[in-house]
């Protein structure tokens, strides 16, 4: 399998089995301030089938990828194929093949909530009768049956976001992409609509979704690659990332004023089994271990011994947070 | 495949229909045959939709105008003895005209009245929307997704212009035949029912590329420029209130005139309802009017194109 999608790599045709294929893909916005290299060389293999997680802090690339896979931003480098066709050489055989939640709300606001349904049903070849049908389906599904002569500028976020994901799936899409569909919601919101993806995967629905949440990557996502600054940082299963890169627990510390050096050392953390980082930087330090017990505490005492006083802690069990943390030593700020 | 019915938390106010109604979405979908004619049709179909929703707001728009111009200048000039402003501009007209006898300032306002609401209804029925559509929400992605090139969404912004643009220049018929003093109803007939077809149809057209390109190049936070730069200049510069020909005492102004596209309008319609009172050169007409539409319409197609895709 790994060897198949290596000689397909070399000789550039696109993966029949896969629902998304990118190769080196880059995007360079110009701008009058100078260039922005939003995308910078990322290489995707998602297979029919799959809920892919994008996951990446604010700016990292995800909708200027999402973006490039819809058509709807032009790459500056690489290629990408959605259900095996070229994202630039035929962006309307894609179109076709594609179900896109944006990140902001597109919904047609001239239009009422069942019309919104109607129309792109009617766009994508429906008839009048049809897509009436289609729009009544969705919107039962989707729980905006009593919302359906609102207009859309008079829902709520979350059943903006609801219809949004309807209007997405009229035409029974092969790829649907999702760019941060549960941003701004509240928990229960949220949770409620993860229900709805999970069912639409277990439908074998492919899915791309993009998130800054590491907890929905951890709840929805089949892989997740974590991206920042415009690269994939890690790839793979949630499991496997935090086998890889994320195994470590992280203890932070915090003092009130400088760290001076060999800080560690006299808190008898250098050296001890199942350390494998420690990072000292301004006024914290920060551990990495597979045996933290004890860590923190020896810590805040060995600061304690030198005058330093501890101004926040903190222990993260490996989880993504963990693996973004191993990877660009920065916290991971939502 | 597995139905999911069991749920544990159904969706929010789905709870009628549950899992099994989102897993019914794919295994119960339609499969759907998009056409380049159908998409198109479907938006065509969309716009109506809006237009028919914002009727009343869209024919006040479209009728204020026109029924406020032609109640001062054919009834109220007339009945307040307006030969001391009018006989000039009527005057002047007549002198250009071949037939010169009687004729009034209604007749010559017909065809620039016509042309102005050619260009204000091109330029509100897609400017404007365009403008929305590309502010911070950037809605425009909504239909940029349908599966068709988007310089076909650019045709169809167009399209959907003209027609509304065609519709406001009729308006005025009725107004400027019932609305008038005794004795100074505009004599107009139309001689030639296929020019005029044709005429009207390319003007609007032509406002509607005019439209697209100002609203993919105007800066949204810039568009009360639009009504000092481009609308006021074309309208009081674009032969309206006096035809072309009578310009030519001030033969300058004559020449400088005619970057004005209103212009062509003005003059192609006055060729086809007011012929006796002299007029550009047909050709000249259709050639600026087609090529005009041709031309706005490529740039405002390929500046379209380029802000939809970033
Ligand atoms: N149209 C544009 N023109 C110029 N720069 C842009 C444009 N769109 C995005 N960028 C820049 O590209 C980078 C990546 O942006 P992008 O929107 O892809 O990030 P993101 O991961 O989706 O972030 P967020 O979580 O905030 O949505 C950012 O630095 C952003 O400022
Ligand atoms: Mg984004």
């Amino acid at each position: 399998m790994t060897h198949a999608s290596a000689q397909l790599m070399r000789t550039g045709l696109p993966d029949a089995e896969a629902a998304i294929r990118t190769e080196d893909l880059r995007k360079t916005y110009k701008t009058s301030r100078g260039d922005v290299q939003a995308v910078r060389g990322i290489d995707l293999d998602v297979p029919s089938g799959e809920f892919f997680g994008l996951l990446g802090p604010n700016g990292a690339g995800k909708s200027t990828t999402i973006g490039m896979l819809t058509t709807l931003v032009l790459p500056t480098g690489g290629r990408a194929w959605v259900a095996g066709v070229d994202v630039v050489g035929d962006p309307v055989a894609v179109k076709r093949r594609i179900g896109v939640v944006t990140q902001n709300n597109t919904l047609d606001m001239q239009l009422t909530v069942a019309e919104n349904l109607e129309f792109r049903s009617r766009f994508f070849g429906l008839g009048a009768r049809e897509a009436g049908r289609r729009a009544e389906q969705l919107l039962d599904a989707f729980g905006l049956a009593d919302r359906r002569r609102a207009m859309a500028t008079d829902l709520s976020g979350g059943q903006a976001r609801r219809l949004l994901i309807a209007r997405a799936l009229v035409h029974r899409p092969d790829v649907l992409f999702l760019d941060e569909p549960t941003a701004g919601l509240d928990p229960q919101t949220r949770v409620n609509l993860w229900d709805i993806l999970r069912v639409l995967h277990d439908q074998g629905q492919t899915i791309l979704l993009t998130t800054h949440y590491m907890e929905e990557a951890e709840a929805l996502c089949d892989r997740v690659a974590v991206i920042d600054h415009g690269r994939v940082l890690a790839a793979g299963t949630v499991d496997d990332l935090k086998q890889s890169t994320g195994a470590d627990t992280v203890i932070t510390v915090r003092y009130e004023s400088a760290v001076p050096d060999g800080l560690a050392g006299k808190a008898g953390i250098t050296g001890r089994p199942g350390i494998s980082k420690i990072e000292t930087d301004g006024d914290q330090v920060r551990v990495f271990t597979r045996e933290p017990d004890g860590v923190l505490g020896e810590l805040v005492a060995a600061g304690a011994r030198d005058g330093l006083h501890v101004r926040d802690a903190a222990q993260l069990k490996p989880s993504l947070e963990t693996v973004f943390l191993t990877l660009t030593g920065r916290e991971y700020r939502e | 495949m597995a139905t999911s019915t069991n749920l544990e938390a159904p969706p929010a106010g789905a709870a009628e229909a549950g899992g099994a109604g989102v897993a019914a979405l794919i295994t119960e979908a339609p499969v759907p045959h998009p056409t380049l004619a159908r998409t198109f049709a479907a938006m065509m179909a969309r716009e109506f939709r809006v237009l028919r929703r914002n009727a009343v707001a869209t024919f006040t728009r479209a009728v204020m105008q026109p029924l406020l111009f032609v109640f001062v200048f054919a009834y109220v000039f007339p009945k307040i003895g307006g030969g001391f402003m009018l006989g000039g501009a009527a005057g002047g007209a007549a002198r250009a005209g071949a037939a010169a006898s009687g004729v009034n300032f209604a007749t010559i306002l017909v065809p620039g009245l016509m042309a102005s609401m050619l260009l204000m209804q091109g330029i509100m029925a897609v400017t404007f929307p365009l403008v929305m559509e590309f502010s911070w929400q950037r809605t425009i992605e909504d239909r940029a997704l349908a599966p068709v090139p988007i310089r076909v969404l650019a045709v169809q912004k167009i399209s959907a212009g003209a027609v509304q643009s065609f519709i406001g220049a009729l308006i005025v018929f009725p107004i400027v035949l019932l609305v008038h003093a005794s004795g100074q109803a505009p004599s107009v007939h139309v001689t030639n029912w296929a020019l005029f077809a044709l005429i009207l149809v390319a003007a609007s057209m032509l406002t509607a590329a005019l439209g697209l390109l100002l609203g993919t190049i105007m800066d949204p936070r810039k568009m009360q420029m639009l009504f000092a730069v481009i609308l006021l200049p074309a309208t009081m510069l674009g032969c309206v209130y006096y035809p072309w020909s009578a310009l030519h005492s001030i033969r300058w102004l004559q020449i400088l005139v005619l970057v004005n596209p209103m212009v062509y309008m003005s003059e192609g319609l006055r060729a086809v309802l007011t012929p006796e009172l002299g007029h550009m050169p047909l050709w000249a007409v259709l050639l600026v009017l087609i090529g005009g539409s041709v031309v706005f319409g490529y740039l405002g197609a390929r500046t379209f194109r380029n802000r939809v895709l970033n």
